[in-house]
């Protein structure tokens, strides 16, 4: 038992705006105060200190095959960014792409709690799942790439909806997935064949079917399963000059289904392709908030170095081309590919500080705070352990106006950003780090601070400069335990794997053997990742 | 009792079809396998084994005692093999080896270790084997043998495999191998290029050359015709989706990381006019899955030591060989494999000096040098465990027929509790 007294709460999911409020924990929930023996239970003083839920990371690549192929080559990032073993901890290294026993501490020493894995091949979740149980402390979850699945695709070229939904339930619980990932939807398959799609009525090549489909299919099936999170969209032509358009195009394919675009700053690309970079931020942030079923990350850029992987090859396959730099590709069989790029953000690059001024204008320019979210799609745009700059840079016009001094002249030159007035608060802060993201992935006991919720709290000191203050907190809770004291990492736990299990008809097993025997390379029984695989699973209900 | 899907542990090929029947808790039938497999799995043995401390049989608690007290009295122990093991057991070997502040490496470190310097140096445009068995209509093989050492690879992912672009198999690929000498593989190809020994990187570099459409002003490269060069240029920027397989003798002869650099280079070159991605021929069946567990425990996949209390890479300083050739090695852990019979003899005899310890199901040349002997249970045929193919897919291992001795990651978890209860 253990309370939390006299601390300044934002829980916005309760309404709860700094006020001065004392919050009871027993068996890793938060309880009413009348259900504590305080005579027992451990008291920490919160008093002159800003309580909040622990944060919920909705995107970040941090487990998997393509983290790992990023660690693998690249020993330059890691070498001078090491964490030494203590009587406690596993040591480890990386700066962009950390091991997993460092990636969870240092979650957990900046105050996040849960964190989800943007992207994995169903035929290698096994390897996410085995990375997701050395990776302590976080609860977790993992994204399933689906958007160039060659089942899908060949039910929406016959009109077989209902089997696609069926396959994409038996899929999720095959993988220990947690939602529906979709990337660059059929242009990954298009670049099996050296090509990728342009606008969302291209088509896909040997299967006659396009982007706006398979997205609205799946957005379909989603609403049908009622899974817990929206199908989760990285459109077409990110990172390309002009893509502004098609992004705008793509939300509105939804018909007004429900739909989280990640990465956002990425796919708010103005300008005429092949011409300079300017920002279609005001367009996209428009159609944002003109579509209330849509739910947006940004993608901050960071200036510094970042590792770039996606599974969208094409994309990966370009951005070697561009830097010169070296670059890894995995395509994989029936399913999806991906690739990891070494990338380098700098002030001085007009590019790259119109991809950092987009950001920061979708963050001011989206009017509703639940809707959208603070990630630097992890390794891509720059390293999650820098969220407390990009905090900093939100609650901070004056800030703002000192790194904009730094940038490029011609990306400043007719810039929107140095307009905006708008400052977060910390409420909105709250709301932009746990409970809308929270609330957007339907973790119902995550994100917030309300009788019954998970017992993840993150206590700072209240500081005027607010990356400072973010960065370290003064205590983290995860389950009721203390893991972080005085900012230093006090003990490790476990933390769980949360993954959904929709039924579906069992019909559909008698057509997946013969398209494993047709289309893969292992056998239809050795494809689900068994639940041995995850020992701290826990499966999240479909309502 | 029949058990089907049951994955081979043997190469890195990780064929999961096959059939095995247990009688009586016995082997009696394989189907479907190479014959590497298929030895493998009948003459797995299911007879008890004590392990053993100077040749003398002991408990398994006096066994792991006096293993633990080696390890925790070593200045610089080394753990090393990892390959044949399963990936619960390599992350438990990494575990340990973070809390004795060891050097670990895999056998990478003699194989394709150049290749992931070589990957490190250019990248790594690559596929999973379902891609070539549906797409590729160009292989080429280069310094390696399928037919001899993985020998499903043909007709389960390449050359005979039937695709969705390749209905007619063989008839729609064209094979071409590159190799310092006729093999059961040339024989199989359409074309194959002798090379001299110790020349593939003049002729990978000649490729290159040829690919940005410069003339070369000689007749031959490495011992083969311009000619016939130009020609393999053309047949890699015409194919619909091409692939080179790559073996030991792209990595371990004269230039090492350097030829794998720039058959990368080649090949990423090669995108510019189709689709083309390349493949180490990876040999033990998890040695893929020992370069995955370290990297995501270390963030190097060999050739590391925690010596300082985190991961440093450096092969060549970390490398097994080295330092058991060097003498720094004062203590070894081996685990799933026999350096003894592979290495060369100066690291080979400093392991008959030194107190080693062995973990293996079988009686291997190292095991007969060592101190203590730990004879463990086989993954995939009388443990499950999880093991990563060469295209780094991850399979399950099954537990096939029962086994009265324990797994390599049981008597990790043993020896990492008791060198606790030892260094605290």
């Amino acid at each position: 038992m253990l309370g939390i007294i006299n601390g300044e709460v934002y829980d916005p999911q309760n309404g709860i705006n700094g006020e001065i409020r004392d919050i009871w924990i027993k068996d890793g929930k938060i309880v009413s105060a009348d259900e504590v023996e305080r005579a027992e239970a451990e008291i920490i003083d919160a008093t002159g200190l800003v309580v909040m839920p622990g944060g919920v990371d909705i995107h970040s690549h941090i487990v998997g095959a393509k983290v790992n192929a990023g660690r693998k080559f690249r020993p330059e990032d890691h070498r001078d960014h090491v964490r030494t073993r203590t009587t406690l901890t596993r040591s480890g290294s990386g700066y962009t792409v950390p091991t997993t026993y460092m990636t969870g501490y240092m979650y957990a020493e900046m105050g996040y709690t849960t964190v989800m894995e943007a992207a994995t091949a169903p035929l290698v979740a096994r390897h996410t799942h085995e990375e997701l149980e050395d990776t302590p402390i976080l609860d977790k979850g993992v994204f399933i790439t689906m958007g160039n699945n060659h089942f899908i695709m060949d039910c929406i070229r016959k009109g077989e909806r209902e089997k696609a939904r069926d396959y994409v339930a038996w899929l999720l619980g095959a993988s220990k997935g947690y939602a529906i990932k979709i990337v660059n939807p059929g242009g990954v398959e298009n670049w099996k064949w050296g090509r990728n799609v342009e606008e969302v009525d291209d088509e896909v090549i040997g299967f006659g079917v396009t982007p706006r489909q398979i997205v609205s299919t799946l957005a379909w099936i989603n609403d049908e399963l009622k899974l817990p999170h929206v199908p989760h969209i990285h459109a077409i032509n990110l990172g390309q000059v002009g893509n502004a358009r098609t992004t705008v195009e793509m939300m509105e394919a939804l018909e007004g289904r429900r739909a989280h675009f990640c990465h956002l700053q990425f796919l708010s690309y103005g300008g005429k392709p092949g011409k300079r970079l300017r920002s279609g931020a005001a367009e996209v942030a428009r159609a944002v908030n003109e579509h209330p079923n849509i739910t947006v990350d940004v993608g901050q850029v960071i200036f510094g170095p970042a590792t770039t992987m996606t599974s969208d090859g094409p994309l990966q396959y370009r951005l070697h081309q561009l830097t010169g730099d070296k670059w890894l590709n995995d395509d994989v069989e029936g399913e999806t590919g991906g690739g990891v790029v070494p990338m380098q953000y700098k002030r001085k690059n007009p590019f790259n500080a119109v991809q950092w001024l987009i950001g920061l204008e979708l963050f001011l320019l989206i009017d509703d705070p639940w809707r959208v979210y603070l990630t630097t799609d992890h390794p891509n745009a720059g390293p999650f352990f820098r969220y407390p700059q990009v905090i900093k840079l939100l609650m901070d016009r004056d800030y703002r106006a000192e790194v904009c001094e730094g940038l490029h002249p011609r990306a400043k030159k007719g810039a929107l950003l140095p307009e905006l007035d708008r400052e977060y608060s910390l409420y909105e802060i709250a709301i932009i780090t746990r409970a809308g993201t929270a609330r957007a992935l339907g973790l119902k006991n995550k994100g917030h601070l309300g009788v019954g919720a998970d017992a993840d709290v993150t206590i700072y000191a209240k500081l005027d400069d607010k990356e400072e203050m973010f960065a370290r907190p003064h205590y983290v809770l995860k389950g009721g335990e203390v893991v972080v004291r005085d900012g230093q990492l006090v003990r490790e736990l476990p933390g769980r794997t949360l993954y959904v299990a929709p039924p579906y008809d069992p019909g559909i097993e008698r057509d997946l053997r013969a398209h494993f025997e047709e289309c893969y390379t292992i056998s239809f029984d050795n494809y689900p990742v068994a639940p041995e695989y995850l020992p701290h699973g826990e499966v999240v209900p479909c309502s | 009792m029949i058990v089907g899907n049951v994955v081979c542990p043997f190469c890195g090929c990780l064929c999961d079809d096959i059939v095995v029947t247990v009688e009586d808790n016995r082997i009696t039938a394989v189907e479907k396998a190479c014959t590497s497999g298929r030895s493998l799995f009948l003459n797995v043995h299911t007879q008890t084994a004590k392990p053993t401390v100077d040749g003398k049989e002991v408990e398994w608690a006096e066994a792991v005692d006096v293993a633990a007290r080696i390890l925790t009295d070593a200045a610089n122990p080394l753990i090393y093999g990892l390959s044949s093991t399963a990936s619960e057991a390599q992350r438990k070997a990494i575990a340990l080896a973070d809390l004795l502040g060891a050097t670990i490496d895999s056998t990478s470190s003699v194989c394709h270790g150049p290749t992931t310097i070589g990957i490190q140096v250019e990248g790594e445009p690559t596929c999973t084997l379902g891609e070539i068995k549906h797409r590729a209509d160009l292989l080429v093989f280069w310094g390696c043998n399928p037919a001899e050492s993985h020998q499903r690879h043909f007709a389960r992912y390449s050359v005979l495999a039937k695709g969705k672009l390749t209905p007619g198999g063989r008839r729609d690929r064209t094979m071409v191998v590159v190799d310092v000498r006729p093999t059961l593989s040339t024989r199989r190809a359409d074309v194959f290029l002798q090379v001299r020994p110790g020349h593939d990187f003049e002729l990978l570099n000649a490729l290159r050359a040829l690919l940005k459409g410069q003339d070369l002003d000689v007749d031959q490269v490495g011992g083969v015709e311009v000619a016939r060069l130009q020609d393999l240029v053309e047949r890699m920027k015409s194919c619909r989706f091409g692939v080179i397989f790559f073996g030991m003798g792209v990595t371990q002869t004269g230039g090492k990381h350097l030829n794998v650099a720039e058959l990368v280079a080649l090949v990423a070159e090669l995108n510019a006019y189709t689709r083309f991605t390349a493949m180490p021929m990876r040999g033990h069946g998890n040695v893929a899955g020992a370069d995955c567990t370290l990297t995501w425990q270390t963030g190097y996949p060999f050739a590391v030591n925690f010596a300082r209390g985190y991961p440093q890479y450096n092969p060549g300083e970390f490398t097994a060989v080295d330092v058991l050739a060097r003498g720094e090695t004062d203590a070894a852990l081996i685990i799933a494999s026999d350096p003894v019979a592979h290495f060369p003899r100066r690291a080979a005899q400093r392991l008959a000096q030194i107190p080693t310890i062995v973990l293996d199901p079988e009686m291997s040349l190292t095991a007969q040098v060592a101190r203590v002997v730990l004879p463990t249970a086989f993954y995939g045929v009388n443990a499950a465990g999880t093991a990563y193919r060469m295209d780094n897919v991850p399979l399950p291992l099954k537990k096939v027929v029962d086994s009265s001795q324990p797994t390599d990651e049981q008597v990790l978890d043993w020896i990492i509790e008791k060198v606790k209860t030892c260094s605290a």
